[in-house]
């Protein structure tokens, strides 16, 4: 069946009441039934949940095969517990047929890989993935399909028990002996641990793994012992230098900064720029660049930025402790500068992923965000995104917060070069729809700009502003006459991943790719 | 190919912003930041054993990108190197808009170009008289010559002085005030409006000073000159801002240039705007401002 991005969406699919996607906001004002976990109680009173091992929280816990464990990406691509879990439960204690429904997985995880290729691995839910994993998933080797969801729909798909987490595990930087969780306080400090919360509240067993034992009761807690199973101490959560980098520095690209400079034009011509504004962006180049021009665009109009949300780093946490945005609320960092600031810094708080981004809760923050500024793989001229495949269609990367906070935003910009390498960026069909065009407002080039023609209320924004822009069609055009025409890809039948949008319908799917074999 | 309009000789050159001739990723766009002209560098930038690779990479650029409204204009290596006559073939046959002359000292520097400009343009069939020149003056002697140069030919649309050498040969170094070239500046401003001719000062290399670089571009404006050399993208836009006509000035030369036309159609050669006397001298100056409003997006009436 085709859906409302024109993508071919297999029927042996659309099973349990599955739909495809039919559109921004298709399932408002439906009813969600929530999926409770079956949780064990504690009527005892209990000293320590400190058990002395994985293999030990595992039996505890029941676990067998056949089982869901989850995982937070809070570590990104320092994390050792996704292993080191997972190898405890495949060869220590014998475990397969299990699923992995990770917030995220990353370079950190190649040696998941082999167990997808041994068949212990059979199931992998994420928002990203990438490295060995992506091309073994890629090549079909895993015995069901992907299913990757944004961060926002992966709370909702829990909460409505469509993901069911036998064993959650949270990686924390600090714990007390009964499962009080902090971010931070430890030696592998990651700041939030937002993305670890909806796991706690809805896993029929909680295991927390740190590497700093602290004093009960570690308050404020993140995830509370009221969930926790057992607490397991290990000599290393993860390595910090990998875990948040020094600083998340400016670009000094001149073409980055040329493109931010644009995307803060952009913004300040539209009417929501006005004292106490929203705002949420990126890390990549051009999009933390932004800050810099957004600034000065404030200073000028003499306004502050109300708040802003999403993944954290230096730039936002220095406009907050200038006084020009009033709140950050906080899901994730990355870098130092954001770890060491949340809940120290007045005004910066820290927010599950379902109070971020989840479409199917009573109002996330994405519901109130005026601007966001996201990147892209490619963007076709439908304003579909791509964030997940690569020009080979190999998954490699993350749809994470993307829909969400194009979804709920009311000007959602995009920047991106227009082309890399040899590949053109802006294309006739983005090789998998991860965001759909309809949550699209701009796109922002380093070869001009373009408005979703969906919103003529922009256009004349720009056009009063005396900024010029043009069709994506002709920049479309552009990044083909410099690079040329690609071939399009040739896919085999097997469905290899399923992207689903944020409200549950599937999006896209990501089939076999065929061996390139040259004439 | 890319066919490229017949250059202007006198147009909008508020930016120069030089690159190396031999990087592909930096000359296959870099008319994206907005500059007025590209100076495509085969001199300096340029290793000695690197030059024919720089004219390979620089005639193909010339004929495969739409550099669009941008200038494209090829600084050579000097009149005393083996390079130069190769580097105005590869320039005329590319179809550069103009050329500069390193280390122009006298009016036989600039007729030695042209000659060789005008014989290749008849080797590759191109329009004679097309392509222009411009001057750099990088020595006490191309200063105190400035007029003659400035004015050795037709094809010379504007002159420019090189801080690096000039700095080295008066054994001085680049002054907060800048005191070091002001004779200098001064003298090359005065023999370019002598003649008829534009003219651009030098480059300010320090990225990380951007206070002496506002500065130096306040200066130049102040000075007279109609442009500046640069070597970062990131310095167009203050350039560009302080070049750019005040919102008064704008409506001052509108002014002028209507109260003009109905006047002059009525037999008036003296009238008064907003009571200051005007004549047809201040006419050039006020189209002159508007043209620059226009660049900058500022006016948009069609009296120029």
């Amino acid at each position: 069946m085709r859906n409302a991005v024109g993508r071919e969406i297999p029927d042996a699919l659309l099973t349990n009441g599955r739909e495809v996607y039919q559109g921004r906001n298709h399932m408002d004002g439906r009813y969600l039934q929530k999926a409770a976990p079956k949780t064990r109680r504690y009527e005892k009173p209990q000293e320590s949940k400190v058990v002395e091992s994985i293999a030990q929280a595992l039996r505890d816990c029941g676990a067998k095969s056949g089982m869901t464990f989850s995982f937070h990406h809070h570590l990104r691509d320092g994390d050792y517990v996704v292993n080191m879990v997972m190898q405890t439960a495949i060869e220590e204690l014998g475990l397969k047929e299990l699923t992995i429904a990770a917030t995220s997985l990353g370079a950190a995880h190649d040696p998941i890989a082999d167990y997808i290729e041994a068949g212990k691995v059979v199931g992998i839910q994420t928002s990203g993935i990438r490295g060995r994993m992506g091309e073994v998933v890629s090549a079909g080797k895993l015995k069901t399909p992907a299913v990757i969801r944004s961060h926002g729909g992966r709370p909702r798909a829990i909460e409505g028990g469509e993901v069911h987490i036998d064993i959650a595990f949270i990686a924390a930087p600090t714990s007390d002996c009964v499962g009080n969780c902090r971010g931070i306080g430890g030696k592998s400090n990651c700041g939030s641990l937002g993305y670890a919360m909806t796991d706690a509240k809805y896993a029929d067993h909680v295991v927390v793994i740190t590497d700093c034992l602290v004093d009960f009761p570690n308050m404020p807690a993140s995830v509370e012992a009221i969930d926790v199973d057992a607490v397991v101490v290990v000599d290393s959560i993860g390595n910090p230098q990998k875990i948040a980098s020094a600083a998340a520095r400016i670009s000094q690209n001149p073409r980055d900064l040329m493109m931010a400079e644009n995307v803060a034009k952009v913004i300040a011509s539209t009417p929501y720029f006005k004292d106490g504004f929203s705002f949420q962006t990126g890390v990549g180049g051009p999009s933390l660049a932004a800050n810099l021009f957004l600034e000065q665009y404030m200073d000028e109009r003499k306004i502050r930025m109300g708040w802003a949300i999403g993944g954290i780093c230096g730039p936002m946490v220095e406009l907050l402790k200038k006084g020009k945005v009033g709140k950050v609320i906080d899901v994730q960092d990355f870098d130092l500068d954001g770890v060491n600031s949340i809940h120290q810094t007045p005004g910066h708080f820290e927010m599950s992923a379902s109070q971020y981004a989840n479409p199917a809760n009573k109002g996330a923050f994405v519901n109130k965000l005026d601007f966001v500024v996201l990147a892209a793989l490619e963007i076709d001229t439908g304003f579909n995104v791509n964030v997940l495949t690569g020009s080979d269609g190999i998954l490699r990367g993350a749809p994470g917060g993307h829909p969400d906070a194009a979804a709920g935003s009311k000007c959602c910009i995009i920047v991106t070069p227009l082309i890399r390498g040899r590949m053109a960026t802006v294309c006739e069909h983005v090789v998998t729809v991860t965001t759909p065009g309809d949550c699209v407002d701009v796109l922002v080039t380093d070869y001009g700009i373009a408005v979703n023609p969906l919103r003529p209320d922009l256009i004349a924004c720009l056009d009063s502003a005396g900024i010029p822009h043009v069709t994506i069609e002709e920049l479309k055009e552009k990044a083909y006459s410099l690079v040329g025409r690609p071939d399009d890809l040739e896919w085999e039948d097997q469905v290899v991943a399923i992207l689903e949008a944020r409200d549950g319908t599937i999006l896209d799917v990501v089939r076999k790719i065929k061996p390139f074999t040259l004439d | 190919m890319i066919p490229r309009p017949r250059p202007e000789r006198f147009r909008l050159r508020r930016t120069m912003m030089f690159m190396n001739a031999q990087k592909p990723g930096l000359i296959k766009d870099a008319y994206i930041y907005g500059c007025d002209s590209i100076m495509l560098d085969l001199e300096d930038a340029v290793a000695e054993n690197q030059k024919d690779a720089a004219r390979f990479s620089l005639y193909h650029a010339l004929r495969s990108i739409d550099y669009g409204d941008t200038e494209v204009v090829v600084r050579i290596n000097g009149l005393d190197t083996p390079h130069w006559q190769e580097d105005v073939r590869v320039c005329v046959a590319g179809g550069a808009d103009g050329i500069r002359i390193a280390k122009c000292e006298s009016a036989q520097d600039v007729h030695t170009v042209e000659h060789a400009v005008e014989q290749a343009e008849r080797e590759f069939g191109v329009e004679p008289g097309r392509t222009l020149l411009m001057a750099a003056l990088e020595s006490p002697k191309g200063i105190l010559n400035a007029y003659e140069i400035c004015s050795a030919s037709e094809r010379m649309f504007g002159v420019a002085i090189s801080g690096g050498d000039f700095r080295k040969c008066m054994q001085t170094t680049p002054q907060r005030d800048g005191v070091d070239m002001l004779f200098a500046r001064g003298q090359m401003l005065l023999a370019a409006r002598a003649a008829g001719i534009q003219c651009f000062d030098t480059v300010f290399t320090d990225l990380d000073d951007q206070e002496g670089f506002e500065a130096e571009v306040r200066q130049n404006k102040a000075m007279g000159f109609d442009g500046k050399s640069l070597i970062n993208p990131k310095q167009i836009r203050f350039v560009h801002q302080v070049f750019a006509p005040t919102q008064k000035e704008v409506i001052q030369a509108e002014k002028i240039l209507l109260a003009y036309r109905e006047q002059s159609a009525a037999g008036v050669g003296v009238f008064t705007v907003d009571g200051k006397m005007i004549d047809v001298a201040f006419i050039p100056g006020a189209e002159r401002t508007l043209r620059l409003a226009r660049a900058c997006g500022m006016y948009e009436g069609d009296l120029v």
